[in-house]
């Protein structure tokens, strides 16, 4: 087995056919999710538990039918409910679930790095489910799951990922995961939402629409992140949409088999058009959705025979 | 009462010479000193240095002893002990406690527990603004009466520049001096790294080297303008070097420090969010901190501190950005220095003019030098010694430290203070 990881906290310390096990595991997931046997039992007997300390509809639904389907007993906590508000760090928080002995944790914090500290305090398999402004490796493995069912490959395509890089973790994580199958990768977007230091990345950096999108395979489109932002980032959203805003004229650049990615929510009218959005031609956003089923039941199912296999050997 | 230190090295950053010899302390300050061997020299006790290092001691300038308000991270007394362990023989401390130190009762009571239970000499500087608040100027003629040595508001930016021209041309008149910490606290508001590819890779938020240059070049304009005597307490950034060397070349009464660990450490060293690497303003690429080496080597920079933070687990064991700031130092800075001259990047006497004999001279202290009638504030160490810091075993209360499990080298065997001996690493 290629996949040796105790965790799953990024993208960074995966090498490349790590990623690869995963996504092909992944497939074959998503291939037996479309027929009407969709259980599997790679979880069977053990507790899964969601630590969301941000709000999340789409990706905590998604670790959760995830873990049902693979026999796991799921148990979903609400932090921004929790002791949590009455004060208890996030240490505390850790090791009291960690004396509960679950065997996955799914974690989401809004600080970067809080999912690391976390992963060093507990005894069972921690995953990603975004930290901050730093990694979502489901989301990066989900896109490139969809990458590679639809462009046959995941290596030497012409990727753009516009908008909003600098608040967001999904940009990173798929920075780092294309940049690792040998990619081009094109970053576009207003000089104020590019990350300092970018152009060290690997990546070539545009703020030209229209000359980013050239001969791009993929167009991945970014959330602009609001809530994340303390002001004055753009003038407006209107003329962010102007600028940014993926219209047709605009895909028009890109190849004509490009296809549109975006890892929702969505905000219509601000980064993409409502139309385009819904092109089944050319828009991809809902199997982005299903592919992340399939792939975090493998990341888990993986992180699973890991963890059984450590168990085993102390045993 | 005469104790003779003989088979010396001595560090004597005034002549900036390093040479075998011997010193006499008498009535607790320095009564002789001599290269070579001490020839028809009586003394009462007799102490054999096996040719390690005797330097003056250390005089740190900024440390936080977290009292009043703070005793469960550290306190007069444990900074005192850790500072005699590390060759501080002067702790210059930081009004940043809680309430601010911007009374002259609050200082004189300071200035007590000083005297009474911190092993080394304690001065304490008191805040240049009410609470450190950046609004009114303190009692500044009744705080230098009370024995405050410098006047600051730590990391507290005075954002408006009338309040910080006035409080400069009123310190101006009492010829007292002021300490701040050059950022532009809009710039780096929030910041937790400095900004580039490493912090944007982490996802954490950063502020650019150019704030700490912005904060300085508004502070030189004031001392143009008001003449007022100035000490930057940390310039850590190259971008702010050519700012300091214009003020010098025009004869302004402006000086410079930087703590050790922007000497020692880089932006990676954080690594994967340790928060012992957390600190203010926040560790900088290599090439600053290189430059900041070539600065002391220069004299550009003038002074070298700890900056003594000392943060409980609590504080610390957090995620990054919400974590608190500082290390804890007064027992690494020797130790750490010692990378430096290990490098071959700074001589004994360059390191111990920025760490005895500048400081002593800003803050018009007889100390700081090895020399016949100085006060006999000594350390004697033994710069190669190899050792592994374990942070359970320092002297401080809190373990704060970024070197935790490092290999260091340099050990403190005695350090006096006055003629006395307030620590001994030999004795039990």
């Amino acid at each position: 087995m290629t996949f040796s990881k105790r965790h799953l906290l990024g993208i960074e310390p995966l090498s490349p056919p790590e990623i690869t096990t995963l996504l092909d595991l992944a497939d074959r997931y998503a291939e037996r999710e479309r027929t009407t046997d969709k259980h599997a039992t790679a979880l069977a007997g053990m507790t899964q538990i969601n630590m969301f300390f941000e709000n999340s509809t789409r990706t905590q639904a998604s670790f959760e039918i995830a873990g049902k389907r693979l026999g796991a007993d799921v148990m979903n906590m609400a932090m921004q409910t929790s002791s949590v508000k009455k004060g208890e760090t996030l240490i505390d928080t850790a090791l009291t679930l960690n004396a509960m002995h679950p065997d996955l944790l799914v974690v989401r914090h809004p600080h970067s790095g809080a999912v690391n500290l976390l992963a060093e305090k507990v005894n069972c398999a921690v995953l990603n489910a975004g930290d901050g402004r730093h990694e979502h490796p489901t989301q990066a493995l989900l896109d490139a799951l969809t990458i590679r069912r639809r462009k046959g490959r995941l290596h030497r395509l012409n990727i753009a990922i516009c908008g909003d890089i600098a608040h967001s973790r999904v940009a990173r994580s798929n920075i780092l995961l294309l940049g690792k199958m040998e990619n081009r990768v094109k970053l576009i977007g207003p000089p104020t939402l590019m990350p300092a230091g970018v152009a060290d990345w690997g990546v070539e950096v545009y703020d030209d629409m229209a000359r980013g999108l050239e001969g791009a395979d993929v167009v991945m489109m970014l959330r602009l992140q609001r809530e994340r932002m303390d002001g004055g980032f753009i003038p407006s959203e209107r003329e962010y949409y102007h600028r940014y805003g993926l219209d047709a004229e605009k895909l028009a650049c890109a190849k004509e088999d490009a296809i549109v990615m975006h890892p929702g929510p969505m905000n219509r009218g601000v980064e993409i058009d409502g139309t385009i959005a819904d092109d089944i031609n050319r828009s991809v956003i809902q199997e982005q959705v299903e592919m992340g089923v399939a792939v975090r039941m493998a990341a888990m199912d993986l992180l699973a025979q890991n963890l059984a296999a450590e168990r085993a050997a102390h045993a | 009462m005469t104790t003779l230190l003989e088979n010396a090295r001595l560090i004597d950053p005034e002549a900036d010479s390093d040479a075998p010899g011997w010193l006499l302390i008498s009535d607790g300050v320095i009564a002789g000193i001599g290269t070579g061997s001490p020839e028809g020299i009586e003394a009462r006790t007799r102490i054999d240095c096996n040719g390690q290092a005797l330097a003056p001691g250390i005089i740190d300038i900024g440390v936080k002893t977290c009292e009043p308000g703070e005793r469960h991270k550290e306190s007069i007394r444990t900074a005192g002990l850790a500072a005699a362990a590390g060759g501080v023989t002067t702790m210059v401390t930081r009004p940043d406690t809680t309430p601010a130190l911007d009374t002259p009762e609050v200082l004189a009571f300071v200035r007590r527990r000083g005297a009474e239970v911190a092993r080394v000499r304690m001065l304490p500087m008191a805040a240049l603004t009410k609470g450190r608040a950046g609004a009114e100027m303190t009692e500044i003629g009744f705080l230098m009466d009370a024995g405050a040595v410098a006047f600051t508001d730590c990391d507290h930016v005075v954002r408006n520049p009338k309040v910080l021209a006035r409080a400069m041309t009123y310190a101006r008149s009492l010829g007292a001096l002021i300490i701040a910490h050059p950022q532009d606290p809009d710039l780096s508001a929030g910041a937790a790294v400095t900004s580039g590819k490493f912090a944007s890779l982490r996802g954490l938020p950063a502020v650019s080297p150019m704030a700490e240059r912005m904060g300085l070049e508004r502070d030189l304009a004031l001392v143009e303008m008001t003449r007022a005597r100035y000490h930057a307490d940390q310039i850590t950034a190259a971008a702010s070097l050519p700012a300091l060397a214009r003020a010098k070349q025009a004869g302004l009464d402006v000086t410079a420090g930087v703590s050790i660990h922007h000497l020692t450490l880089n932006e990676f060293d954080v690594g994967d969010y340790r928060t012992f690497f957390k600190v203010k303003p926040p560790l900088r690429p290599e090439d600053d901190r290189m430059a900041m080496v070539e600065a002391v080597h220069d004299g550009q920079i003038d002074i070298i501190s700890s900056m003594h933070t000392p943060q409980d687990e609590e504080s610390k064991r957090l995620p990054f950005e919400v974590a608190a700031s500082g290390a804890v130092a007064l027992e690494t800075l020797l130790p750490a220095a010692m990378r430096l001259y290990h490098a071959g990047q700074l001589t004994l006497p360059q390191l111990f003019r920025a760490m005895a004999l500048n400081p002593a001279r800003r803050l018009g202290l007889p100390s700081g030098r090895l020399a016949q009638g100085a006060p006999a504030d000594l350390v004697l160490f033994d710069p190669d010694a190899p050792f592994v810091l374990d942070r359970s075993r320092l002297r401080s209360k809190s373990k704060n430290t970024p070197f935790d499990g490092m290999r260091m080298e340099g050990r403190v065997s005695l350090t006096v203070v006055a003629g006395e001996t307030v620590y001994d690493r030999s004795a039990p």
